[in-house]
């Protein structure tokens, strides 16, 4: 689904920490390389998931698009505008349009101040004058993420991890955003909770037409909510394609030892997958594996897999959009997988 | 796995997930709100040692405020020799001549041996300047330690850096110790050795010198909660609405700081009233007859032997003032920050 005019449209993006040491004088000892040249578009209100495990530069990305972070290489285009390096005036027209919501319902909200002035800073900031008044927006944004507009002078201290989730999300649509990066938005929650704030979400998608980059850690919760799903290990994309597509013909092993954690609502007349356990850790950022980075934990790692890095392609027998970064990709018959039935409510 | 790490106030929570606060029946309108300022306001109004000791310390304060009022009633002032108008009132030995110190309805507190001046003006006058010029000291110490800290944590990197070896440097002091040498070396910029010390300059530089000692502390304590919020998801969410450094540190900084600010500061007072008592008492500070507490306790030392009375006053007064000060800077802690109840 590679749009002509996609509304976002990374290219090559890469952020490097620098590690800082030595003494007595401080000086660059190395990088953690967090997100190491990543391509993605994102279309006018499609939403596209972000998948991987912990540690493998997720939020990182999602600090980048937003620019709370500085990229190291590479180039974000926000409607065909670079942002790559805009400065907080020159980045103020779009400023508006991208917006975030917060992994830590806790942190996420300022204690000293009332949900009123949550939602209405924004407003204040953009010199946004809604008719009625700031008030009377925030009333209707309590609304439209399901809080009683009447809890307008409340703290966020007499909320609920769940409520003040959606606090957050209320402050985000203050702005009327075109994009909003949530940055595992329910990890944080009870499962129980974790549906309703999705399908929030997804109402919110749906109705306002606003397109996500949806962070989550694992396929389970974007398998309900994106239209496109990348899988990341260790600072690269390893595999991108449409929901139904990744979930019926997963190419990369990565992505196919993610989605065998995922557990099936589906009949029970089709087996189950097999679960593939990861066996090690995550190497470190720090010092990539040369190569395919996933080669360390690969079972079919070869001589090949350990001087080259696999391009993010889209290999034989894929179809048109679905990329895979791997030298073997698995093949359909290898995976015994199950249809994703569409209407499994979250 | 990044969990989240829910704060204390967890536990105030409702697990109710519809959008409606369960207290509602209490609360019928929803719209009243539960600052974490009123609450600890709440929790300070329980606090019996807290509420004693807040009126203790208004009182010290109106006192030093009222002062002019109060000797005008009471009739006289704290400069004036009545001895040598009534040289009745002081024995052939310079002491006075009445019992307790010379306590009468004339003189409440007695006189004061040799010059006979009144003890009771002079002590409220004594209070009066030791606390102007304490409150002076802790409000620039605050300001330019909440300055530097803040400046510091949030700009971070080099600006950190040497702002961090600076305070470093300060507080390695012995402060005391400065004090004595350098209040002298102070008076010696504004005026010839030979001059007479006008008493504001006295007080100024006294300020100024306890400042300068004193933010280092307050500077450091800021600059490590700032560094720690600085990271806070409800920052970067300002800063991606596009806020603005001043907007962030004035409105979103700031108003979490205002715990360790008032805490730090209600500690420092009580110290500055007891360092410039010391500076006087060690006639580097403000000098006789300049009233003011440690004028008044250096030259009680002088008598206490033959008249007691005289050092009562102004020690007592002082030991009470502190004290209650430190109990409520205590309670103003608990108050604030529950979790570090003992
Ligand atoms: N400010 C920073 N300075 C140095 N290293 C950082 C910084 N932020 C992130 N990293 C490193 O970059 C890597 C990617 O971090 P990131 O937070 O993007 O991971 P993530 O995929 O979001 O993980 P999680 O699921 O735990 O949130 C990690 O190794 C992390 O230690
Ligand atoms: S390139 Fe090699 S190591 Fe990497 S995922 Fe594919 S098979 Fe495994
Ligand atoms: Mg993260």
């Amino acid at each position: 689904m590679s749009n002509t005019n996609p509304l976002l449209d990374v290219t090559g993006l890469t952020k490097h920490f620098p590690v800082m040491g030595g003494f007595p004088f401080k000086r660059k000892i190395g990088a953690v390389q967090a997100v190491d040249g990543l391509d993605f578009q994102v279309a006018e209100g499609e939403s596209l998931g972000l998948v991987g495990e912990s540690g493998c530069g997720k939020s990182t990305t999602g600090r980048l698009i937003t620019r709370l972070l500085e990229p190291t290489g590479g180039s974000i285009k926000y409607r065909g505008q670079d942002i790559t390096h805009a400065g907080r005036k020159q980045l103020a027209p779009v400023r508006s349009e991208i917006q975030m919501i917060f992994q830590d319902p806790y942190a996420s909200l300022n204690p000293r101040q009332t949900v009123g002035k949550i939602i209405s800073g924004p407003m204040e900031i953009n010199g946004i004058n809604p008719p009625g008044g700031h008030e009377k927006r925030v009333r209707e944004l309590l609304e439209t993420v399901g809080l009683n507009p009447e809890h307008y002078n409340r703290f966020p201290h007499e909320f609920s991890g769940g409520q003040r989730q959606r606090i957050g999300v209320a402050r985000a649509l203050a702005l009327e955003p075109k994009l909003i990066v949530a940055d595992e938005p329910v990890s944080a929650l009870d499962v129980s909770i974790q549906a309703q704030v999705v399908n929030l979400l997804q109402e919110l998608q749906q109705d306002l037409g606003i397109a996500f980059v949806f962070i989550a850690h694992d396929l389970a919760v974007v398998r309900h909510f994106s239209q496109r799903v990348a899988v990341m290990y260790l600072g690269k994309i390893v595999e991108i394609a449409d929901r139904e597509d990744l979930y019926d013909n997963p190419r990369h092993p990565y992505t196919r030892a993610l989605l065998s954690a995922v557990p099936e609502a589906t009949a029970d007349d089709i087996p189950a997958r097999e679960r593939i356990r990861l066996t090690g850790d995550v190497p470190s950022p720090l010092n990539p594996p040369s190569g395919c980075r996933f080669r360390t934990r690969c079972w079919k790692a070869t001589e090949k897999c350990a001087t080259e890095a696999p391009p993010l392609v889209q290999v034989a027998g894929n179809k048109e959009g679905h990329l895979t970064a791997c030298h073997y990709p698995e093949t359909h018959d290898t995976v015994p997988a199950p249809r994703l039935s569409k209407d499994v409510a979250a | 796995m990044t969990l989240p790490t829910p704060s204390a106030a967890a536990s105030l929570e409702v697990t109710d997930e519809i959008g409606q606060i369960p207290d509602s029946s209490a609360n019928p309108k929803g719209s009243e709100s539960r600052s974490p300022g009123r609450l600890a306001w709440k929790r300070f109004k329980r606090d019996r040692t807290g509420v004693i000791s807040a009126y203790i310390v208004i009182f010290f304060f109106a006192i030093a405020i009222l002062a002019p009022l109060i000797a005008k009633l009471y009739g006289k002032d704290p400069y004036t020799t009545y001895a040598s108008q009534r040289p009745e009132l002081l024995d052939a030995f310079s002491y006075p001549a009445g019992p307790n110190g010379g306590i009468s309805s004339d003189f409440w507190f007695g006189i004061e041996p040799q010059l006979g001046r009144d003890v009771f003006t002079f002590l409220l006058y004594g209070i009066r300047t030791s606390l102007g010029i304490a409150v002076a000291a802790t409000l620039l110490t605050t300001f330019i330690g909440v300055v530097v800290g803040v400046t510091a944590g949030y700009l971070g990197g080099k600006t950190d850096y040497l702002v961090g070896r600076i305070i470093d440097i300060l507080l390695s002091f012995p402060s005391t110790l400065f004090f004595i040498a350098f209040m002298p070396v102070v008076y010696g910029l504004f005026v010839a050795p030979d001059e007479n010390i006008p008493t504001s300059l006295r007080a100024i530089s006294l300020i100024l010198v306890l400042s300068a000692f004193g933010w280092a502390s307050i500077a450091r304590l800021l600059r490590g909660q700032v560094l720690g919020l600085r990271e806070r998801e409800y920052i970067e969410a300002a800063k991606v609405t596009g806020a603005s450094p001043r907007r962030i540190v004035f409105k979103e900084l700031l108003p979490n700081l205002w715990t360790p600010i008032i805490i730090q500061s209600t500690l420092m007072l009580p110290a500055f009233v007891t360092a410039e008592a010391g500076l006087a008492f060690l006639g580097v500070g403000i000098i006789d007859p300049t009233p003011d507490w440690g004028v008044m306790i250096q030259r009680g030392a002088q008598f206490y032997t033959e008249d007691i009375t005289f050092m009562l006053f102004p020690g007592l007064s002082m030991v009470i003032f502190v004290l209650a000060f430190n109990l409520l800077g205590d309670s103003v802690r608990d108050a604030l920050d529950p979790k570090s109840k003992r």
